[in-house]
């Protein structure tokens, strides 16, 4: 079972008190984007297996959305953080790095 | 006016542990930012209990305030006295970005007491009810089986569950079948 912490509550929540949100760090393509960058904000997703960055929401308990960093192969959790963020913070990156050297998602590594 | 019930009218279940309805109590929801100090006058002067910790309530007897997200409180109080909270509220944060909302009628307190007290609501939710990541005073908003629900220690017996009111009769059904004779975890 995934266990996330919450980072607005500090509530270590399993899956079912949880919602999923999908891919974390998408940029919203809005009025002047062309058609490739729309097609990237709409369809384009990750599919990773390993690291991975998603959005969750604390759905049964506080109702915050938050971000969470993790590896979809093993459920390892590297860390959640706050989701008025644009990229990952550095001590989540860290946590990865310590743990798959090398590793990159998206333009993140 | 009509006299307010509550949705389970008083139901009480005796097995292992005692699962009761508590009747209608007052409840205000307020939404603001915490630190700012009207806010906390708001929720301190109506209940006569101190601001709660992250995760925590001051709920002492029958009225006091839980901490339900970082910018969420839950005020708790008799059922009588709500009308003249919110006023005074209303008063104390005229000047403050805020939310009070009257949930009383929204809601169902339920009162399971008893010995096993723990073992019945962790068969039902997944929050770890050890005592040493719940203390007596912890506030818990989770989930009920299928239903949200929230919860908070009394007293080392006592746990008090908050639901909607619409579900009452599912949380009271459950938390019946968790606390009958017989289902015990450690039977004597």
């Amino acid at each position: 079972m995934l266990i996330l912490t919450c980072p607005y509550c500090s509530v270590a929540a399993d899956e079912t008190e949880l919602s999923a949100g999908g891919e974390a760090h998408v940029k919203r393509e809005t009025v002047g984007a062309d058609d490739a960058a729309f097609e990237q904000y709409l369809f384009q997703r990750e599919n990773p297996k390993g690291i991975h960055f998603e959005r969750w929401r604390h759905a049964a308990g506080c109702g915050k959305w938050f971000h969470a960093a993790r590896c979809t192969n093993t459920l390892e959790v590297f860390g959640t953080y706050s989701a008025q963020t644009l990229e990952p913070p550095k001590n989540i990156t860290d946590a990865i790095s310590a743990a798959r050297p090398g590793w990159t998602w998206r333009n993140f590594s | 006016m009509s006299k307010a019930i509550s949705a389970l009218n008083g139901q009480r279940f005796e097995g292992a542990v005692t699962v009761k309805d508590l009747g209608p109590r007052g409840m205000i929801t307020l939404r603001g930012d915490l630190s700012s100090a009207a806010v906390k006058k708001a929720a301190t002067s109506v209940s006569g209990a101190e601001m709660p910790q992250a995760g925590m309530c001051t709920i002492a007897k029958d009225q006091g305030i839980a901490w339900m997200s970082p910018d969420e409180l839950l005020v708790v109080l008799p059922y009588a006295d709500v009308d003249g909270a919110i006023a005074k509220m209303g008063k104390t944060l005229k000047d403050t970005h805020h939310l009070l909302a009257d949930v009383s009628d929204a809601r169902s307190i339920i009162r399971v007491q008893g010995t096993g007290v723990r073992d019945v609501i962790a068969k039902l939710s997944p929050a770890d009810m050890r005592p040493s990541s719940f203390a007596v005073g912890t506030m818990r908003r989770t989930r009920m089986a299928q239903v949200a629900a929230a919860f908070w220690m009394r007293d080392a017996r006592t746990i008090d569950v908050i639901c909607f009111r619409s579900v009452s009769e599912y949380v009271f059904g459950i938390l019946s079948a968790a606390a009958a004779e017989g289902a015990e975890v450690y039977p004597k």
